[in-house]
């Protein structure tokens, strides 16, 4: 039988500490996209043809969006479980009577809940600035989930394995962003010389934001059903690794 | 598991842990803890009284060995006894944003049970929390986070309470409090266990007092008869003439010749009515043996361990 009470007890607290620091958990990202729209979108859009029969304003939010959700679910993720083994707070958890399913269900659960949150305050965000169109809404939201919620896996993972705040930092910021960023945020894959189409197929991020765009405007760079294969696929990786580190009780217990 | 009424509520077989770095904190531990009784761990710094303790709650994993908690496995029967304990633990590790009535809903909501505001209410009050249940813990001082942790281990209504080292950083105020506290926690039957470094500690509170040094439980004994052990002092008298032996005469009492025949010492019991000395130097001086100088000493808690250790 499941403890519920300790899931939603520990959901809840990661959902108000978001809440205590608003500022930073949402304002900012929405800030920083905001500027993104402005520069891009508005300035430089404004001189670069459409893309598709998409204005490049419109083109660039659903990679934008598939960026912040990235870059939050893991930092967010990362940090839920870091903190509590940095102070210490942790032998709370440790010492419940809680699966370390549930341990995951409870920090995951919250971290995805955020970035979901977050991607569709974007969305919102961006409406004001671009008219946009949204074809298939349902499979929009299934990206935006599966999205968060494997990411935040994989911060969760780094949040184990981390032993200083640097590590939280490193892989966001030199793995995610240059991958997020070369993986067609900001322009149609097609648009690349034929040697880097190719190389660029194996950057993971691509089958996330192409899929994410078909399900605005039915444009993508890759088929719809390869992306929403790769995003099981990663999910299943990101499961599997948790699983493998429960069971050989890797850095959360000495 | 059925458990018969006097079957230990934690048994505890052959529990070794040793760290990543290979240092064994725990060597074949082999204890038991009765229901409702408060257990005094007494050791000094570094002898793996933390550990035990964690190893016991879930925070440290064994490497040999097995604990029961009620008759329950604490590895493959994790929830069963992990709900019967709460922990207080050493370090004043806390939340520094959440208030203090968060952060007890938390702990009763980690360990599966429903919110219940008056139980929690009645807590905060018995601990004098309630004036600050809106505050956050980091406007808190070093006593009342401790109270706050006090307050988390019960959140939950355990039967077993863990007390690591309560009385550190605490005043006098508090440390009363804390031990009608657990007293009051005792007649409703539960479970304490509680360590100390301090022999007086173990005095006052503990039905039972168990010595851990260097990773080993070195001796496990009610308190009566340990007080009695520790209660020994000794009268050594320095002599003018060395004695190759005792005078048959003096035999009757607990005498001994050290330093070559130059010192006498004489050992009883501060808890007797009578000690004895006045008898002693009476037959001394009858046994025409004169002394020069007189010192008495009491054996403090370090030469406790060191004399247990050197017995085993
Ligand atoms: N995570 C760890 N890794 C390696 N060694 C450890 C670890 N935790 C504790 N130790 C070592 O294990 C020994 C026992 O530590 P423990 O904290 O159990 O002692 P203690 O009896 O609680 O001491 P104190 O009275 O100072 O609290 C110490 O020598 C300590 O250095
Ligand atoms: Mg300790």
């Amino acid at each position: 039988m499941i403890n519920l009470p300790a899931v939603s007890a520990i959901y809840k607290f990661e959902m108000m500490r978001t809440w205590r620091t608003l500022a930073q958990s949402i304002a900012s990202p929405v800030i920083s996209t905001a500027l993104y729209f402005i520069v891009f979108g508005s300035a430089i859009g404004s001189r670069i043809a459409e893309i598709d029969g998409v204005s490049y304003g419109a083109f660039i939010v659903p990679g934008l969006i598939m960026f912040s959700i990235l870059t939050q679910s893991i930092s967010n993720a990362a940090f839920g479980i870091y903190f509590p083994r940095f102070t210490g707070t942790i032998y709370e958890v440790l010492s419940a009577p809680i699966s370390p399913l549930e341990i995951t269900l409870g920090y995951v659960g919250a971290a995805a809940s955020k970035s979901i949150i977050l991607g569709l305050i974007i969305l919102a965000t961006a409406a004001a600035f671009v008219p946009l169109q949204i074809a298939h809404p349902v499979i929009m939201l299934l990206f935006l989930v599966l999205t968060a919620v494997t990411f935040s896996l994989f911060g969760f993972i780094i949040g184990i394995w981390a032993d200083g705040f640097e590590k939280l930092q490193i892989i966001p910021l030199l793995l995610i962003t240059p991958l997020a960023f070369l993986g067609g945020t900001f322009y149609s894959i097609s648009m690349l010389p034929p040697f880097w189409q190719t190389v660029t197929l194996f950057n993971p991020v691509v089958y996330l934001i192409s899929g994410f765009r078909w399900s605005f405007y039915e444009i993508s760079d890759v088929n719809v059903w390869l992306s929403l294969v790769m995003i099981t696929l990663f999910l299943s990786i990101a499961l599997g690794i948790i699983w493998w580190i429960f069971k050989s009780g890797y850095r959360l217990k000495a | 598991m059925t458990l018969s009424e006097n079957a230990p509520i934690i048994s505890i077989s052959h529990l070794d842990k040793t760290y990543d770095d290979g240092f064994k904190a725990l060597k074949d531990i082999s204890l038991d803890i009765n229901k409702g009784e408060i257990f005094a761990l007494l050791g000094p710094n570094g002898a793996g009284k933390t550990t035990l303790i964690s190893a016991i709650c879930g925070i440290v994993t064994p490497s040999s060995g097995t604990v029961k908690v009620a008759g329950y496995d604490i590895i493959k029967e994790y929830r069963q006894t992990r709900k019967l304990i709460g922990l207080v633990p050493q370090e004043l590790t806390t939340d520094a944003f959440e208030t203090v009535t968060n952060t007890v809903n938390f702990s009763r909501g980690l360990f599966g049970k429903k919110p219940d505001p008056a139980y929690i209410e009645e807590l905060l009050k018995s601990l004098t929390l309630w004036d600050k249940k809106d505050n956050q813990l980091m406007t808190l001082s070093g006593g009342m986070k401790r109270r706050v942790l006090i307050a988390k281990a019960l959140s939950h209504q355990p039967d077993i309470l863990f007390l690591d080292e309560p009385s550190a950083g605490v005043d006098v105020e508090l440390r009363k409090e804390m031990w009608s506290l657990v007293r009051k926690l005792r007649e409703n039957g539960t479970t304490i266990i509680l360590t100390t470094h301090y022999i007086e500690e173990a005095e006052e509170m503990a039905d039972r007092v168990g010595v851990i040094s260097k990773g080993e439980v070195i001796l496990v004994e009610e308190k009566s008869v340990l007080m009695k052990k520790l209660g020994k002092k000794q009268v050594i008298l320095d002599l003018i003439e060395p004695l190759n032996e005792l005078p048959s005469a003096l035999a009757a009492y607990d005498l001994s010749l050290i330093k070559e025949g130059q010192e006498l010492i004489y050992t009883y019991d501060t808890n007797a009515n009578r000690t004895g000395i006045t008898t002693v130097l009476k037959a001394l001086s009858d046994n025409n043996i004169k002394f020069r100088d007189l010192n008495t000493k009491e054996s403090s808690l370090e030469e406790i361990f060191v004399e247990l250790v050197q017995e085993k």
